[in-house]
C-alpha cells in the first residue's frame, strides 16, 4: 500500500519549486470562468493520459478550535453522494473509465483528482462540478465516515510514536496560529462532529471562486476550456468569508515538549520560525532557507548525513526541510533525528544545532553550493516525467495565492543566492529563544500488559 | 511539511502486480555476451536516461545460518567503490544531479541509475555506476556503522504493531521456506566483510542479470552501456531456482499482544508466481475482492457499510515462487474480532459463490481502461522492463495484458480461487485487540 510519502512530498513540492522551470512557462494556459473558477492547462503529448486536479483553499487553516479536522472529513463526505450520483458512485464511475482517483487534504487546501485515459476527461469534469455545488451530506453516511476517520486518526497518529511527537511539537511552536493544529483533528473534535458541521464547512468554502481546476496531460487547452465552462460554468459563486491574517506572535524564549510513547528508539524535532514566502519580486530569505535547507540535507553527502550519521555516528537518521510555499505566510525550519544506540537525544540536539552553529559562524563553501545549484537543474527535468507532479506544483502555487508563473523565475533566484544570504539567514533565524524541541521518551512494551497507553480513551 | 496531506484512502494496490503496457510500446531485448539480458525502450522526448540492473540476490538468497546478509550487501555498494569513500560518490553523483535507485525485496537486488543524457553529465553518472556494480569495496568501518543503524531499526521495528504483524505473517505463511526467513538483530551483529563480499562474488554475476534501459540514448549507445554493465561483473554461476513453496495444510491463528489502540489484522494464504496460469483470474478476482481500491467488496463490507476501518485491502504478490495472498486492515481494539468475522465472511462468500458478469464487468473496464496510465513515464516503463526480464515474461506480455484481461470469465475466477485459496487453512495474526476478545 502506498500512501504518500509525506516529508518526501513536501521535499518533492519544494524540490519542484525550486527546480522546474524551462519547461513550463511556455505550455501553461490560464483561464477564469466569470463564476470565479481559476483553470490552469499544461499540455504534456508524450502519453495518452490526462491528470486533473480540483483545489480548493479551505485545509486545516481556516478551521476553529473544537471543529478541528472538519476540512478533511468533509474531503471523505464528498464522495457520499449528490442527487444525481449516489454515495459510492463518484468512484465506481471513475473506475469503469478506468480511472484512478483519491483525494488529500492539507493544511493550506483540500484536493481531488483523477487520472484518465484523455478521452474521459469530461467525466471527470462533469463529476467534480457536480459535487462542487450539489453535494448531499446525510446524517447516516456522515455517522458511518466519521468512524472511518476515528480510525484513520488511530493508525496515522494515536499508534505511531513519531507522529505524536510531530503533533505536540506543532502545537508547541504555534501558540496561536492554526498550523499548530492537527490536519486531521483532534479526537475529540471528531468525536463530537456532527453532519451539520462538514454542511456548514462545504457551504461556506466550496464554490467556483475559491477553487482552481489544474489538467496536465494529452490536452488542448482550449479543449479544455470549452469542457470547463460547459460543466463549472453554470454553477454560482457565492461570498467566501474574509480570511483574517493570524499571524504568530514573535517567539520570546525557547519551548520544550516530551512525549512519552511505547518505542525503542527516542527521537527529537526542532524548529526555528522563519518567513515563508510573502512577496515573489522582492523576498530573498525564503530562498536562502531553501539552499540552506539543501546544503544540510539535500544530497547524502551533505552536512547533517555527512557529520552526524556517517562520522561521528551520533545519529541513525537525520533531517532538515523547509517549505517557502505557505498560505498562511507563516513558515518554520526543521531538523529531526535519531539518536544512535547508547547517544541521547539531546547529545543528538546539541550536535544537530553546533551544525547549524558552524554555518552561522563560517558559511557554507563555493562547493556545497555548487553541488545544489546542480540538483535543481537536474531535478527540473526528471520532474518532467510525472504529469501528476507537474498538475500538484501548479496548484499549490495557485492555492497559496502565488501564480504558477513565478516557476518561471525561481532557478535563476535560487542561482542567484550567495554564501553570505546563507549565512546571513541562519544568522538572523537560528537563534535559542526562537527554539522549540519536541523529544520522544520512548517507553517499554510490557508483554503481559495490553491495555492501552496514554490518556483514557472515551468511546 | 510533516503530515501535511491526509488522503482520504490507501492508494491503488494494483503496482505490487501491475505488468502492462500498450501496444506500441517498441522494446528491444538482447543477451550480452556475458549473458546479461537486456531490455531497452528508446525514446528522446526527455533528456533522461534511466537503467536498472537487476540480479537473483534478494533476501531469499541469504544463508539460512547468515540472515541478513542479502539486505547489507545491496545497501552497501553504494557507499564505497572502486577506492572511492561513500562521501566522495555522493558528491560526484550530486555534483551532476545524478540519482541513485533500487533496492531488494525476497527475490531481487537492484540498482538503478537516473542521469541527464548531456554527455558530460551522463558518461560521469556511467562511470560511477559501473564502479558501484563491478568493484563495491565493502569497508570495515561503513559496515560496522551500517549494522548498527540496522539493528537499531530491527529493535525499533520490534516494537511497533504494523512491522510485528509483518514479521508474524510472513514466519506463519513461509515457516522455513526462504521466503519466511527472518533477521534478528543478533543475526545482523555476526555479518562480517567476509559475508558481504562473498555473497557479491556469488549472487551479483553477469550472467543471470538484467539490464533495463529507457530514455535518451540509441540502440548503439544502449548495447553499449549494457556491455559495459555485464563485462566486469563477477563470475559467477548461473542463479539456482528457489524452492518450492507449500501450502498450509491447517489453520494457523496468532494472537500477539500489543497496547495499540488499533488492533493489526492480517489474513492469508500462499497466492501465486509471476507467470502463473491463473494469473490473469486471481488478479482480476482480487480487483474485485480487496484490490479495486474504493469499490473492492471488503472496502464496501468493512469500510463503507459499517465505518470499521481507514484502509482493507488484498492482494497476491506474484513472485519467483508463490508469494502471499494478503488481506490487511486495522480496527479499533474492541472491534477487531467483529471486523475479522466479517472479512472471514466475506471472503468465503467470495470464494463460494465467486463474482456477478457485472462486477466482472467493472473490473475489466477499470484494468483495462486504465492502461494507459501504467506507462505514461519512463519511470513507470523501466519498472515493467525490469519484471519482464527478471520473471522471464514473454516479450509481448505488454501487449497482449488487456486481451488477456478480456477473456477471464467468472467460471475461470471461481475456479481458480477455489482450486488456490482454502479458506479453512488461512494463517490469521492479530497484533493487539482487547483481551476479552481473545
Amino acid at each position: 500500500m502506498q500512501i504518500f510519502k509525506l516529508k518526501s512530498l513536501s521535499w518533492c513540492v519544494l524540490a519542484s519549486l525550486f527546480f522546474s522551470t524551462l519547461a513550463i512557462s511556455a505550455e501553461v494556459k490560464e483561464f477564469t470562468l466569470d463564476n470565479g473558477l481559476k483553470i490552469v492547462v499544461q499540455e504534456d503529448h508524450r502519453s495518452p493520459v490526462v491528470v486533473s486536479q480540483v483545489w480548493y483553499r479551505a485545509g486545516s487553516l481556516d478551521e476553529v478550535n473544537g471543529k478541528t479536522g472538519v476540512a478533511h472529513v468533509l474531503e471523505h463526505m464528498m464522495f457520499k453522494g449528490t442527487k444525481a450520483v449516489p454515495a459510492g458512485q463518484f468512484s465506481r464511475l471513475i473506475a469503469a473509465a478506468g480511472g484512478k482517483e483519491n483525494a488529500f487534504t492539507a493544511q493550506d487546501n483540500t484536493t481531488y483528482y483523477q487520472q484518465l485515459e484523455k478521452s474521459n476527461l469530461p467525466l471527470s469534469m462533469k463529476l467534480e462540478a457536480d459535487r462542487m455545488a450539489n453535494l448531499n451530506i446525510t446524517d447516516e453516511e456522515f455517522a458511518k465516515e466519521i468512524k472511518v476517520v476515528m480510525e484513520e486518526r488511530r493508525w496515522r497518529t494515536e499508534d505511531k510514536p513519531q507522529s505524536k511527537v510531530n503533533e505536540q511539537f506543532n502545537s508547541t511552536i504555534y501558540h496561536v496560529h492554526p498550523y499548530g493544529r492537527p490536519v486531521v483533528g483532534w479526537m475529540n473534535d471528531l468525536e463530537n462532529m456532527t453532519a451539520a458541521d462538514a454542511r456548514e464547512w462545504y457551504n461556506t468554502w466550496y464554490a467556483p471562486n475559491n477553487a482552481t481546476l489544474v489538467v496536465v496531460g494529452d490536452v488542448n487547452s482550449q479543449d479544455v476550456l470549452k469542457l470547463a465552462k460547459q460543466y463549472f460554468g453554470p454553477l454560482k459563486s457565492h461570498v467566501i468569508p474574509a480570511r483574517k491574517p493570524q499571524v504568530e506572535p514573535e517567539q520570546k524564549g525557547e519551548r520544550r515538549v516530551v512525549v512519552k510513547a511505547q518505542a525503542k528508539l527516542p527521537y527529537v524535532l526542532m524548529g526555528f520560525h522563519v518567513p515563508a514566502l510573502q512577496d515573489t519580486d522582492k523576498d530573498v530569505d525564503p530562498y536562502a532557507l531553501e539552499i540552506l535547507a539543501a546544503v544540510l540535507n539535500g544530497n547524502d553527502s551533505a552536512r547533517l548525513n555527512q557529520n552526524l550519521v556517517r562520522q561521528s555516528q551520533l545519529a541513525i537518521d537525520v533531517d532538515a526541510g523547509y517549505d517557502m510555499v505557505q498560505r498562511g505566510r507563516q513558515s518554520i525550519f526543521v531538523l529531526d533525528g535519531t539518536p544512535s544506540e547508547g547517544k541521547s537525544v539531546s547529545e543528538l540536539e546539541v550536535a544537530i544545532l553546533n551544525e547549524i552553529e558552524k554555518i552561522k559562524t563560517g558559511g557554507v563553501t563555493e562547493d556545497e553550493l555548487q553541488r545544489v545549484k546542480a540538483q535543481v537543474i537536474a531535478t527540473d527535468v526528471y520532474q518532467r516525467d510525472s504529469m501528476f507532479y507537474q498538475a500538484m506544483q501548479i496548484g499549490n502555487l495557485e492555492t497559496a495565492g502565488f501564480s504558477w508563473r513565478i516557476l518561471k523565475d525561481y532557478p535563476a533566484k535560487l542561482q542567484a543566492v550567495t554564501a553570505e544570504q546563507v549565512q546571513s539567514v541562519a544568522k538572523k533565524y537560528f537563534n535559542k529563544d526562537n527554539l522549540t524541541v519536541a523529544t520522544l521518551d520512548p517507553q517499554p512494551i510490557d508483554p503481559n500488559d495490553n491495555t492501552p497507553k496514554g490518556r483514557p480513551h472515551v468511546h | 511539511m510533516f503530515t501535511k496531506s491526509l488522503f482520504r484512502g490507501f492508494l491503488s494496490l494494483f503496482f505490487l502486480f501491475s505488468a502492462q503496457a500498450q501496444a506500441g510500446l517498441k522494446i528491444q531485448q538482447w543477451q550480452t555476451s556475458n549473458g546479461s539480458a537486456v531490455y531497452f525502450v528508446e525514446n528522446h522526448d526527455l533528456p533522461i536516461i534511466d537503467i536498472s540492473t537487476s540480479f537473483y540476490a534478494g533476501s531469499a538468497r541469504d544463508d539460512v545460518n547468515k540472515p541478513g546478509v542479502a539486505a547489507i550487501t545491496r545497501h552497501l555498494m553504494t557507499l564505497g567503490a572502486a577506492g572511492l569513500s561513500e562521501e566522495r560518490i555522493s558528491q560526484q553523483f550530486a555534483d551532476i544531479g545524478a540519482q541513485l535507485g533500487g533496492g531488494i525485496d525476497d527475490d531481487k537486488s537492484s540498482l538503478n541509475l537516473r542521469t541527464l543524457s548531456s554527455a558530460l553529465e551522463r558518461d560521469k553518472a556511467l562511470s560511477l555506476y559501473m564502479k558501484i556494480l563491478q568493484k563495491p569495496d565493502f569497508p570495515e568501518n561503513v559496515l560496522a556503522r551500517e549494522k548498527s543503524r540496522v539493528i537499531a531499526g530491527l529493535k525499533e521495528a520490534a516494537t511497533q504493531p504494523e512491522t510485528i504483524g509483518d514479521k508474524a505473517f510472513s514466519k506463519a505463511l513461509f515457516g522455513s521456506h526462504p521466503y519466511g526467513l527472518d533477521t534478528e538483530p543478533e543475526d545482523v551483529e555476526k555479518i562480517d566483510r567476509y559475508d558481504v563480499e562473498k555473497f557479491y562474488r556469488l549472487h551479483y554475476g553477469a550472467q543471470g542479470a538484467v539490464i533495463a534501459l529507457i530514455g535518451d540514448m540509441s540502440l548503439a549507445e544502449a548495447e553499449q552501456i549494457a556491455n559495459q554493465i555485464s563485462m566486469d561483473l563477477p563470475k559467477a554461476n548461473q542463479p539456482e531456482p528457489l524452492p518450492k513453496v507449500a501450502y498450509p495444510n491447517a489453520p494457523l491463528e496468532e494472537r500477539i499482544a500489543h497496547p495499540a489502540t488499533q488492533a493489526h489484522i492480517l489474513i492469508g494464504y500462499t497466492g501465486m508466481k509471476r507467470g502463473d496460469a491463473d494469473y490473469y483470474s486471481l488478479y482480476v478476482g482480487n480487483y474485485i475482492l480487496g484490490g479495486g481500491g474504493f469499490v473492492s467488496r471488503l472496502t464496501e463490507e468493512v469500510r463503507e457499510k459499517r465505518g470499521l476501518v481507514y484502509s482493507v485491502y488484498s492482494y497476491f504478490m506474484p513472485m519467483a515462487e508463490l508469494g502471499p495472498f494478503q488481506i490487511g486492515l486495522q480496527t479499533k481494539r474492541d472491534q477487531a474480532d467483529a471486523a475479522l468475522t466479517l472479512v472471514r465472511e466475506t471472503l468465503d462468500k467470495f470464494i463460494k459463490d465467486g463474482v456477478t458478469e457485472a462486477e466482472l464487468k467493472a473490473a475489466k473496464q477499470n484494468i483495462m481502461g486504465g492502461f494507459p496510465m501504467r506507462i505514461d513515464s519512463n519511470g513507470k516503463i523501466l519498472d515493467y522492463l525490469s519484471m519482464i526480464g527478471f520473471y522471464h515474461l514473454p516479450l509481448t506480455y505488454l501487449d497482449d495484458f488487456n486481451q488477456n484481461i478480456s477473456k477471464v470469465t467468472t467460471a475461470q475466477i471461481k475456479d481458480a480461487f477455489s482450486r488456490r485459496i482454502n479458506p479453512n487453512n488461512m494463517v490469521t495474526v492479530v497484533v493487539g485487540g482487547d483481551k476479552e476478545s481473545q
